[in-house]
Order: C-alpha cells, then sequence, then structure tokens
C-alpha cells in the first residue's frame, strides 16, 4: 500500500506515540502477575538439582502434612495427561522422522536436566508450598550427565531417554541431492576458507518471567488459563488436544499484558498445563509465578551451535559453493518449535545476500541434559547469518580483498532470487543499503579515527554484516509438507460500532511490539478516521479469531495483512450501505476521510452514518444486505517476507586489557513499507542491544556435571545502557514485499541478527590493523577472551 | 573441582591414622559440623552447616570411609544434601607416609567434590576458593587436633560460620589412646 501524503496525522507512516506505554510507564498495565483469583492456591515446583537420574522413589507424605498443603502432585497424577508436544516434526537426511522423546508434565522415571520439575506442591500460601517442597524425599540413583555435543554422540555414551536409539535427533542434509555438486565445487575451486565456531547458547530473559494461573469452574466446566504467552491460541490448541483432553470451547487460555518474550514465551510449558489441570483437580484457581533463579533453568535457552562452515571461492573471488556441518542442542527434551529453528530457520538463509551457487547444510540436533534450547529472538537466521558474515569477513582478510567489496562483487542484484536452498527473495536492494550505510557510518573517516586511536594506545576496528532474514513464515501448505505441525496463518476481526467506533480482535499478540498503536494505524488509514477510533483487543482466545501468534517478525507481515484483508470487507460492506444511502451505484462510492461520497457529485455520507445504518437499519437495503457491520479474515501468506540490512560496527579494543568498546553502531534495514517509524526504530535498537550482547557478554554455561555455571545475574552479564553507543539506526531503503498488502516485511528480529557478526568482524579488524593475526574469537568476546587472542 | 596438596604433621602415622578413624576428631575437623554420629565402619551421619557465596545451607548427609588401607590409606566420602539449596558431594583420598625420621607424617590429600542446585547456580564463582577453604580448614584442623591436642580443645568454634555449636568438649582421645 502506497504511503497517501495526505492520510490523517495517525495513519500509516506516522510516528505515533505508543498508546499502551501510558498503561506500561504509569505502573497500570495488567500483567499475568497482577491476577488473584478468589480462593486462589499457590504452586511450587520441586525442581532436579542433577541433571541426569534415575527417581528411584518419592515420598510426599511429610510434605504432605505440613500446614497449609492442599496437595503435592508427581508424574503419577499425570498417568493420564498426555506429553507436551513438539509442533515440527523434521525429516533427516535418510528420509527417517527425527526421534521424538516423550516429555511428561512432571519427571517420569528420570530426570533429565537441572530444573525438570519432579512434584509440585499446591498450598494456601506460596511460603507453606516452599516450604513443603524441601520435605519431600526424592531418592534419585544420579547418572552420568552429557553435556558437550560431540561426546553426546560418541559411541556408548549415556543416554537422555533410554528409549531411544542414541542421542541425535536427527541428521538433516539441505539440500541433499546437491551435496555431491557441492563437493566437486570444492575440488575445483581456486579458494577455499573454512572457519569453525560457536553460536554461543544464550537465556532469553525477558522481563516479564513466566506465570500461569489456572482456574476451572465445575458448574460450567470451564477451564481458564491466565499465562504469559506469546500465542495464546497455540497454547489452546496443544494443551487442550494433547495434554489434557479439553476440547478448545471447554478451554479459554489469557495471555493479558505480557513483559517480553524473544521466543521463550512462544511454547507450551509443563507448568501451564499443571495449573490448568490442578485447577480442576482441586476445584481452586492455582497459580504459579517463576522465580528468576527458575527461568534460568526452565524456560527454554537459546542458540548453542557448533559449526564448521566452507566457503569455495573461483580466482575472481566469485563464491561458487558452501558447505555447513552444525551440532545443534536440542536440550534434554523437544521444546515445542526446537527441530525447526536449525533447520528450516537455518538452512534455507544460508545463501545470505549472496549468488552462491552450490550450497549443502547439514545439521544434527542433539539431545544433552541441559534445559531445552529453541526460538530465541532471530531463531536460526542468526546463526546463519553470524556463519556466513563471519566467513566473507575472513575470506576477504585471507584474500587481501576489502570486505565491502568482496561483499558487492557477491550481490544478489535480481529478484525474485531462487536460492538453491529452496526459498526465493521477492525483492531487495543490497547495494542500496550498503551504500546507505557507508554514509550514515562515515566509513570514509574510519582511517583518521583509527589514527586517532592509535595515538592514545587503542585499536580501533571497523565490521560489517550483512543480512538477509525471512519473516512470516509461510505458506501453511509449505510448511506443512517441510513437517510443521499447525497452519501459520493469521487472523482477524474488525468490528465497527453503530457509532463508528471500531474494535479490532486480532489473533496476533503484542507483548512489546506495540501492536495496539500500529494496528490501528492500518485501520484507520484504511478508513480515513483518527487511529483513536480504533482499539486493538488481542490476547485472548474467548473474543479474539483463532490466530497463531506472534513470533518470526511475522505480526504486520501476516497479522496485519489479515486485518487489512478484514478491514476491506468492511469497507466493500459500507459502500453498498453508502450507495444505498446516496441512491447512487456501488461502483460510484469512493472512501476519502471518512467519508463517502459519489464520484464525480458532491454528495457525501459520512462514516458514523453508515455505521449507524447497519446497526439501525431503517433506511436500509435489508433484502440485500444483512444488517451489521463485522468481519473476519484470515491471511496465509503466499511467501515469507525478506527483510535485509547493512551493518557497521566501529570498536575499540584496548590491547592491555583486552576490553571492547563500542564507540558507534550503524543500521540501515530494509524493512519494505514502514507503519510506525518509531516504533520500528525501537524494535531495531532493542534487537541491536540484544545482540551486542550475545557478541560481547552474555553466555550460557554448564559445567562438566550439568550444572548451570550462569544461573543469576551475578554470572550471567546482561547488557546495560552504558555497554551500548547511541545507534545510527536508518530505514530509509525501501523495496516493498511484493505479495502482502501492505508491503511491510518485519523488523523485530534483524537487529539481533545482523549485529552479532558486525561486532565480532570489528573487533578481529581492531586486532590485525594492530599487528594481531588473530583470525577469529568465539563469542562473547570477553576481555579475557580477547586478550588471550592478543596474547597467544 | 579437584585440589591436591600436602602438609607435614608432627606425629607419626600411627597416630595420625588413629584420628583420621576417630568420629569426634572428624566431628571437629568438619568446618560448621553440628553433629556426627556413627562408626567407621558403617559411616557417620553428619550434619554441617555452610555458606556458599549467597547460599546458606544445613547439610545433611553421610560420611564415609572406604578404600581403607589400615595406616596408609583411606578416602573420605560426603555425601551432604542441602534441601532448597542443593547439594554437595566429595571426597578426599587421603595417603600417609612416614617422614625420614619416622616421627613425622606426609599427609597428601586429593580431593574432587561436586555441587548442584542452587548452590551451583548462585555459588558458582566463589565455589572453587571456598572449596579450598573448606579442605584447607579440615586439614589445619586436623593437623592441630593431632599436633596439639590440648589447644584444641581450647580451639574456638568452627571458623566460617557464626552458629555452629563450639568444636569443644573434644574427648583427650590421644590420652585415651596413651591411656593417660
Amino acid at each position: 500500500m502506497p504511503k497517501d501524503t495526505s492520510a490523517p496525522a495517525t495513519g500509516i507512516g506516522a510516528a505515533t506515540k505508543r498508546r499502551e506505554d501510558i498503561r506500561f510507564l504509569t505502573g497500570r498495565g495488567r500483567y499475568t502477575d497482577d491476577i488473584n483469583l478468589r480462593g486462589q492456591a499457590h504452586a511450587h515446583f520441586l525442581r532436579s538439582d542433577v541433571a541426569h537420574g534415575r527417581i528411584r522413589s518419592i515420598d510426599t507424605a511429610a510434605a504432605e502434612a505440613m500446614p497449609g498443603v492442599i496437595k503435592v502432585f508427581t508424574a503419577a497424577d499425570f498417568a493420564s495427561a498426555g506429553g507436551l508436544p513438539c509442533g515440527w516434526q523434521v525429516t533427516d537426511r535418510f528420509g527417517q522422522p527425527m526421534q521424538e522423546p516423550k516429555h511428561p508434565i512432571l519427571a517420569d522415571g528420570k530426570v533429565r536436566h537441572v530444573g525438570d520439575p519432579i512434584a509440585c506442591v499446591v498450598a494456601e500460601t506460596l511460603d507453606q508450598a516452599r516450604d513443603a517442597a524441601d520435605a519431600i524425599v526424592v531418592d534419585i540413583e544420579d547418572l552420568p550427565a552429557v553435556i558437550d555435543m560431540k561426546a553426546a554422540l560418541a559411541e556408548g555414551a549415556p543416554k537422555v531417554h533410554d528409549e531411544l536409539t542414541s542421542n541425535l535427533c536427527y541428521d538433516w542434509g539441505f539440500v541433499e541431492e546437491n551435496k555431491a555438486a557441492v563437493e566437486q565445487a570444492f575440488r575445483d575451486a581456486a579458494h577455499v576458507v573454512s572457519l569453525d565456531l560457536v553460536n554461543n547458547r544464550l537465556v532469553a530473559n525477558p522481563m516479564e518471567p513466566r506465570v500461569a494461573v489456572g482456574d476451572y469452574d465445575f458448574a460450567t466446566d470451564m477451564h481458564t488459563l491466565y499465562t504469559t504467552s506469546q500465542n495464546p491460541h497455540v497454547i489452546r490448541l496443544l494443551m487442550g488436544a494433547f495434554v489434557l483432553g479439553i476440547p478448545e470451547h471447554r478451554l479459554r487460555v489469557v495471555a493479558p499484558d505480557v513483559g517480553g518474550g524473544f521466543g521463550s514465551k512462544i511454547y507450551h510449558y509443563a507448568e501451564e498445563a499443571f495449573c490448568t489441570a490442578a485447577a480442576k483437580a482441586l476445584r481452586r484457581p492455582v497459580k504459579w509465578t517463576s522465580t528468576r533463579s527458575e527461568a534460568f533453568i526452565s524456560d527454554a535457552h537459546g542458540r548453542d551451535h557448533l559449526t564448521r562452515i566452507e566457503l569455495a571461492l573461483d580466482a575472481d573471488h566469485m563464491f561458487t559453493a558452501l558447505r555447513t556441518e552444525t551440532y545443534a542442542n536440542m536440550g534434554a527434551y523437544l521444546s515445542t518449535f526446537a527441530p525447526c529453528i536449525p533447520t528450516w530457520l537455518h538452512g534455507t538463509l544460508m545463501a545470505g545476500n549472496y549468488r552462491t551457487p552450490l550450497i549443502y547444510v547439514n545439521v544434527k540436533a542433539v539431545f544433552t541434559n541441559t534445559v531445552p534450547v529453541d526460538a530465541y529472538r532471530g531463531a536460526g537466521r542468526p546463526e546463519a547469518t553470524f556463519q556466513i558474515e563471519r566467513l566473507v569477513d575472513k575470506a576477504a582478510r585471507e584474500l587481501g580483498a576489502d570486505p565491502v567489496e568482496l561483499r558487492r562483487k557477491n550481490f544478489i542484484t535480481e529478484f525474485p532470487y531462487q536460492t538453491p536452498v529452496a526459498v526465493v527473495y521477492d525483492t531487495g536492494n543490497y547495494h542500496a543499503t550498503m551504500d546507505k550505510l557507508l554514509e550514515i557510518s562515515d566509513r570514509a573517516g574510519f582511517e583518521a579515527r583509527a589514527m586517532e586511536s592509535q595515538a592514545r594506545g587503542k585499536l580501533r576496528g571497523f565490521g560489517i554484516a550483512h543480512y538477509i532474514e525471512a519473516c512470516g513464515i509461510a505458506p501453511s501448505n509449505l510448511v506443512g509438507q517441510l513437517g510443521a505441525r499447525a497452519g501459520l496463518y493469521e487472523s482477524a476481526t474488525v468490528r465497527v460500532n453503530a457509532t463508528g467506533g471500531i474494535v479490532v480482535m486480532t489473533g496476533s499478540h503484542s507483548h512489546g511490539q506495540g501492536h495496539e498503536t500500529t494496528f490501528a494505524q492500518v485501520v484507520a488509514d484504511m478508513i480515513g478516521i483518527d487511529a483513536g477510533q480504533v482499539e486493538i483487543v488481542h490476547g485472548d482466545t474467548a473474543n479474539t479469531p483463532m490466530g497463531m501468534g506472534t513470533y518470526g517478525s511475522r505480526s504486520l507481515a501476516v497479522g496485519g495483512s489479515a486485518l487489512v484483508k478484514a478491514a476491506g470487507k468492511v469497507i466493500a460492506k459500507a459502500k453498498k450501505i453508502a450507495a444505498h444511502l446516496l441512491e447512487a451505484a456501488e461502483g460510484d462510492i469512493e472512501l476519502k476521510d471518512g467519508t463517502f461520497s459519489v464520484a464525480g457529485t458532491d454528495r457525501t455520507v459520512d462514516w458514523g452514518a453508515v455505521c449507524l445504518a447497519a446497526y439501525v437499519p431503517h433506511n436500509y437495503p435489508l433484502a440485500d444486505l444483512e444488517p451489521g457491520l463485522e468481519e473476519t479474515a484470515f491471511y496465509d501468506p503466499a511467501n515469507f517476507t525478506f527483510p535485509s540490512g547493512a551493518y557497521a560496527c566501529e570498536v575499540e579494543v584496548d590491547p592491555e586489557t583486552g576490553a571492547v568498546e563500542i564507540l558507534a553502531f550503524s543500521a540501515a534495514d530494509d524493512f519494505g513499507n514502514i507503519v510506525n517509524p518509531m516504533i520500528v526504530e525501537g524494535q531495531v535498537q532493542g534487537g541491536l542491544a540484544q545482540g551486542i550482547g550475545q557478541a560481547l557478554m552474555e553466555h550460557c554455561v554448564y559445567d562438566e556435571t550439568g550444572q548451570l555455571l550462569t544461573g543469576s545475574y551475578m554470572d550471567y552479564a546482561m547488557p546495560r545502557a552504558e555497554d551500548l553507543p547511541l545507534f545510527r539506526v536508518d530505514h530509509s531503503c525501501i523495496t516493498p514485499c511484493t505479495h502482502n498488502p501492505l508491503g511491510v516485511k518485519g523488523c523485530g528480529e534483524a537487529g539481533a541478527i545482523g549485529s552479532p557478526p558486525a561486532v565480532v568482524n570489528a573487533v578481529l579488524d581492531a586486532l590485525n590493523r594492530g599487528g594481531h593475526a588473530v583470525s577469529h574469537i568465539d563469542m562473547p568476546l570477553s576481555p579475557a577472551r580477547v586478550w588471550a587472542a592478543i596474547n597467544a | 573441582m579437584k585440589l591436591t596438596d600436602e602438609r607435614i604433621i608432627a606425629a607419626p602415622p600411627a597416630t595420625v591414622w588413629t584420628a583420621i578413624l576417630d568420629p569426634e576428631v572428624l566431628k571437629a575437623c568438619i568446618p560448621g559440623c553440628e553433629s556426627m554420629t556413627g562408626s567407621p565402619e558403617d559411616g557417620f551421619e553428619a550434619v554441617v552447616v555452610q555458606k556458599v557465596g549467597p547460599v546458606k545451607a544445613r547439610f545433611t548427609g553421610i560420611v564415609t570411609l572406604t578404600d581403607i588401607l589400615p595406616g596408609e590409606a583411606v578416602t573420605i566420602s560426603g555425601d551432604g544434601k542441602g534441601g532448597v539449596a542443593g547439594f554437595a558431594k566429595g571426597g578426599a583420598r587421603v595417603t600417609l607416609r612416614p617422614d625420614e625420621t619416622g616421627e613425622r607424617t606426609m599427609l597428601a590429600y586429593d580431593v574432587d567434590a561436586n555441587v548442584g542446585g542452587k548452590i551451583a547456580q548462585l555459588g558458582s564463582r566463589v565455589i572453587d576458593s571456598f572449596a579450598k577453604k573448606f579442605a584447607d580448614d579440615f586439614f589445619q584442623r586436623f593437623q592441630t587436633a593431632v599436633e596439639e591436642p590440648a589447644e584444641a580443645e581450647d580451639m574456638p568454634a568452627a571458623v566460617a560460620v557464626g552458629e555452629t555449636e563450639p568444636a569443644a568438649r573434644r574427648t583427650g582421645w590421644l590420652k585415651r589412646l596413651t591411656g593417660g
């Protein structure tokens, strides 16, 4: 949809302030933990403190006798419940389905990671529940734990799941048919560049920890779950159909204000099923609130890949082939979307922005005695981008080429572009984003700045990365073939009230993205009314149409498109009503600035009058048209969207200490059309903070026995404001998406995808300029690691 | 984590050996030990209070003596559960040999210890230094107890933890041994 310069100040393209911030910034948000129901009991989980062990016995007698204890639940109480389901089945290189272990609500027979829930005490107060949990006697026979992925695949390694043949979930090849041709290309190559790297394991750390409140009304047989979810309908479907056997019309899932998710609140967690089931069993509301310590050992973690990647180039430095071998940690169980992250969200992006004709991606997914790993902001694409952009930079250094020119030489320039890894890029302009980046980052002035740093004894470096990502994973019939066990459409209902105000019910979910502002802008813009007349409702399965929620930067591209479809249906019907009121032909009716007019005349009727006629149909074409003005639409995208961008990081390294300071960070993104530039900028800044956090600070570490060593903010370093520079963010390079009505692509994850390689490339540039021939350092680039590399 | 160290005790190996097998000596020497009952043959039940980083816990567990080579070597193992704080377990292989005079004993130890649960999650940064201090304290107290039993009786309460029972009331095991 082209931008209309005459649009109201609150329409598409307006940098209006976020309306949700009024409640968030004044402490009036309503989060799940703010929900306290009459008669509510409190749940506290007893979690395993060993990584792997066989449960010999659980004695709950003493705990049950303690004050306030209502019941102590163990796996035996869930004998008739299903396990937590996995939403994606990957097929391996040999045509076989992945190994898929059971995932009980409470540990059954074995514990498989530190944090695995063994039992749950429900008591009158939380303190009573905690005290009683301490009195549960669990006899666990310690078993050797597997933590290292390669060791987990070794012959004779202890098995995380006894019923599986090994710890290998799958061995995936993509595109398997290309393998021989790729190998031939490597044999024919003039240059081969290779790199072994780690994509460090991360903890998502949303500001709000997870919470679940289960409620059950025996009089109506209605179950309600309030939960910190990015996709309440998905939870309703998975928990209702696969875990607890509750039909969807008897189950309502509400995800009210949610304080950040970054992927970690997509999944269906045991605690949600527990509280829902316990509420019914006890006929009392049951509430669980995660502590921060619990979050570290029970929220799905992110990343954790070990990769060897190789690039073949011809004598002119054109890329001829790329191949990778990656070990991807699944943790102890398959989290909801875990298997698709290192495969379909990673392998399909391995072309990057480049015309590499032959690509082969091998991924071995491995079970270990660690917390399950799943999508985290970017999900597969950061891993792909990091590999490609580190390798291209290494190639430039080894070949003596300019890293910008080597990239430009290999950029894809014609669209649509069929990659050798299945996906088709519909549009893009990578030279434009690179041009913009070099301008806003003042690369031309870098040498002078580097001299100035040198005079102070510091090493200055400039690092570039160019990324491609795929948002709005789609279409459903394709992802179904790839193993998705769900559709990936989105929905919207546009309900016009009698006096013209509009309530939009979306299946998408907002937990920081600003839907309530941007979605209102879209609808208001289409009708030509003020966005203040549009209210957005989301997060409650009882009053929103079936939707798939928010992840993969899909909200505007998929949810927004459903919204446009539904609003379009409303407008079409309103035009019919207007035609009746104006006694004109429907085809002659125009809608502009909230007023319907008959083309070429001065006869008009305004939006409010048409809406009133729809609900007070005294003068209305009742024979041809139903009263009312409310429409629902479902939108299933034709393709992914492909945002892209160029990022530059400028750092200063202190060679005495290895400390890295980011002096400047520039981002030139192509997100297609922009609905609210202020919100886009905020999304990019947040993504950059997390990407820089991964590159320099964040690292989730287990010891060899499976104890989480970075289990609190004393040991897990989160980026803070003082660690980050002022960002230079630009999104003026626009190639609109060709297949959705708004021409939008998605911006939520880009910052976290493009920034880690830019940071690492910058540090390596600084070191090499300073005479230290360092080819790679694994993230996070802590002072200790950088210092060790300098002094190696 | 693993620790290895050695110290010289001014008493012959036989005396040192007897002390190692004495529950009262073990109790006095384990830092933060509140109680200990049992025998070398059947193992001891012990309650130990310790603070690891931000986590303070009362561990109840079993102390066992295994792989006994009389007069020469023994493995002292502990497996303590600290409730919500997690667990701590570990073992020390202790070997004794006389020095050239036969009047003194070279006591070598090889410690391997693990912690889990909240202690590991919150206290991992301080675990190594904690374990080293714990082992140092233990063998220092042991050395003192063997070399200077009289003073040992006046030794202050467990070093690290204020609320521990006074480590006094150590029986004069040396006196018993020597018939005094």
